[in-house]
């Protein structure tokens, strides 16, 4: 386990190394690439002034809305697309052409409809994140074993008990397959949303660093990001590890 | 009285096929009939009928009270424990309340914790059998349920299956190949052959051979294991369950 870490540390180490010589005796100006010790002081100065706060949260709350949202939506359009032809006959085309269009294609209307808002950046985001989850599920439910549906036919179990006691579970692996990648497609989307149009949040600190060019910002942001996907990746496993203790394959 | 389940004029085809034409079967209330035949015969498809699974062409079936089915592989559903997966059929409290007896009733008692990945294929069975008596079904519909355990195994369910059909007073429908299997839990013996299938032969098992093993060889034993055709000399080598019969 400790050789993982190390493996896993050895590359972020060598860039940091790289980026410190770089801007060192490297010498690359700061207006085109921050030192680290330039983008600490800017996290110190924007945690002191409670901006670093601000902008973070206000990141973590689209993001958290948008995927909830998504999650939702996938789950009921999913499960009943999943388990009645009939819905899936009347929905799933039209969802399967909705998928074709790159969702960032969404953004002028979204920004019409719903100005800009709260509203249309957590819309942008839901529609990022729900596709990964839609897709899994409705597969998920696909491949859930006909034998287990027939023991709860025999007992008389159907509709939405059967749903809930057999099918979701059954199919819970792939939906937590499908929420992880949703979850990277929400951070993914947030910050399109955020580049386009916002007073606040990771991807507004990106704008901001470069339309004022302090690259010291426009790092701080980064590096942020990548903190924040990199948690929130680790705490779905974490959640997948904990509700999937009866797979029998091997640990994701 | 009337039978228990009433197979009547039943049909069913798979593309090509025909599996049953107006094919008929009566079984009396607590009665246990064996229905012993090839792969591919159509025993299984028989019992999927009774049971609700597959819907015959043409025919009716009447079943006199609740079915209860155990089928080939367990079925356990993976993400419950042994004692979960039991009150999995339960509708109410009372049924409820009396999980633990019947996974007492199976010996899975130590084991009712356990999650289906850490059972054996043995204690699988029995978990899915005490699934299945939970709701005390007056019909109990058996396919192949023992047939892949090893040899010992098969034995010790066996008796399990024979003594808690005869505690319950249950009708029992018993799919299987194996002879020694039905001439142990029948009282009747079924055999299907051809396509569509039919009734090739039936016999009911003498109450003096019941509940005997391979090592009674008895003359009466001989005279039913070559009526059934297990003797190479009259019908034996058309019927693939033979090989299992001449083990002994």
């Amino acid at each position: 386990m400790r050789k993982r870490y190390a493996a896993a540390l050895a590359l972020p180490l060598a860039l940091f190394a790289g980026w410190f010589l770089l801007t060192t005796v490297g010498g690359v100006k700061t207006a085109q690439l921050a030192s680290p010790a330039d983008v600490a002081r800017e996290l110190a100065a924007l945690a002191a002034s409670g901006l670093l706060w601000t902008n973070l949260l206000a990141s973590v709350e689209r993001v958290a809305f948008g995927f909830a949202a998504a999650l939702l939506v996938a789950i009921v359009l999913g499960t009943a697309v999943g388990l009645s032809p009939r819905i899936e006959a009347a929905l799933d085309p039209t969802l399967q052409a909705v998928r074709a269009v790159p969702s960032l294609a969404w953004v002028p209307l979204l920004l019409i409809w719903l100005g800009i808002d709260e509203t249309a950046k957590i819309t942008l985001i839901a529609i990022g994140a729900f596709f990964p989850i839609y897709v899994n599920l409705v597969a998920g439910i696909r491949q859930v074993d006909r034998k287990l549906v027939e023991v709860a036919e025999v007992l008389g179990i159907r509709g939405f008990a059967l749903a809930r006691r057999v099918v979701i579970p059954a199919a819970l692996p792939s939906l937590l397959v499908g929420a992880r990648i949703g979850l990277t497609q929400a951070w993914l989307f947030l910050v399109a949303a955020e580049l386009l149009a916002s007073t606040r949040g990771l991807g507004f600190m990106l704008t901001e660093g470069q339309q004022i060019s302090r690259t010291d910002e426009v790092l701080t942001a980064i590096l942020l990001l990548a903190l924040c996907g990199k948690l929130s990746e680790s705490a779905m496993r974490a959640l997948e590890r904990r509700l999937l203790y009866w797979t029998d394959g091997l640990p994701v | 009285m009337r039978p228990a389940v009433q197979v009547d004029r039943i049909s069913k085809r798979y593309e090509a096929r025909t599996v049953f034409e107006a094919f008929e079967l009566d079984v009396e209330a607590q009665e246990t009939v064996a229905i012993l035949g090839a792969s591919g015969c159509g025993k299984s498809t028989l019992l999927r009928c009774i049971a609700g699974l597959t819907k015959p062409d043409a025919g009716r079936i009447n079943v006199s009270g609740e079915i209860g089915i155990v089928f080939q592989e367990p079925r356990l559903m993976p993400w419950l424990s042994v004692e979960r997966n039991v009150a999995f059929a339960a509708r109410g409290d009372v049924e409820r309340a009396r999980v633990k007896d019947v996974i007492d009733l199976v010996g899975l008692a130590q084991a009712a914790h356990l999650l289906p990945k850490h059972l054996s294929g043995g204690m699988a069975q029995r978990a899915a059998l005490a699934r299945t008596l939970l709701r005390s079904p007056k019909i109990l519909l058996l396919d192949e349920p023992l047939s892949a355990l090893d040899a010992l195994l098969r034995l010790e369910l066996q008796g399990a299956i024979a003594q808690i059909v005869r505690e319950t007073a249950s009708t029992a429908i018993l799919v299987t190949h194996d002879v020694d299997e039905a001439l142990y839990l029948a009282d009747r013996i079924v055999v299907l052959e051809g396509s569509p299938a039919e009734r090739s032969l039936e016999l009911t098992v003498p109450p003096s051979l019941r509940r005997s093993r391979y090592a009674d060889v008895t003359e009466e034993r001989i005279k039913l294991l070559s009526a059934l055709g297990v003797d190479k000399r009259q019908r034996g080598a058309s019927r693939p369950y033979i090989k299992l019969a001449e083990r002994q």
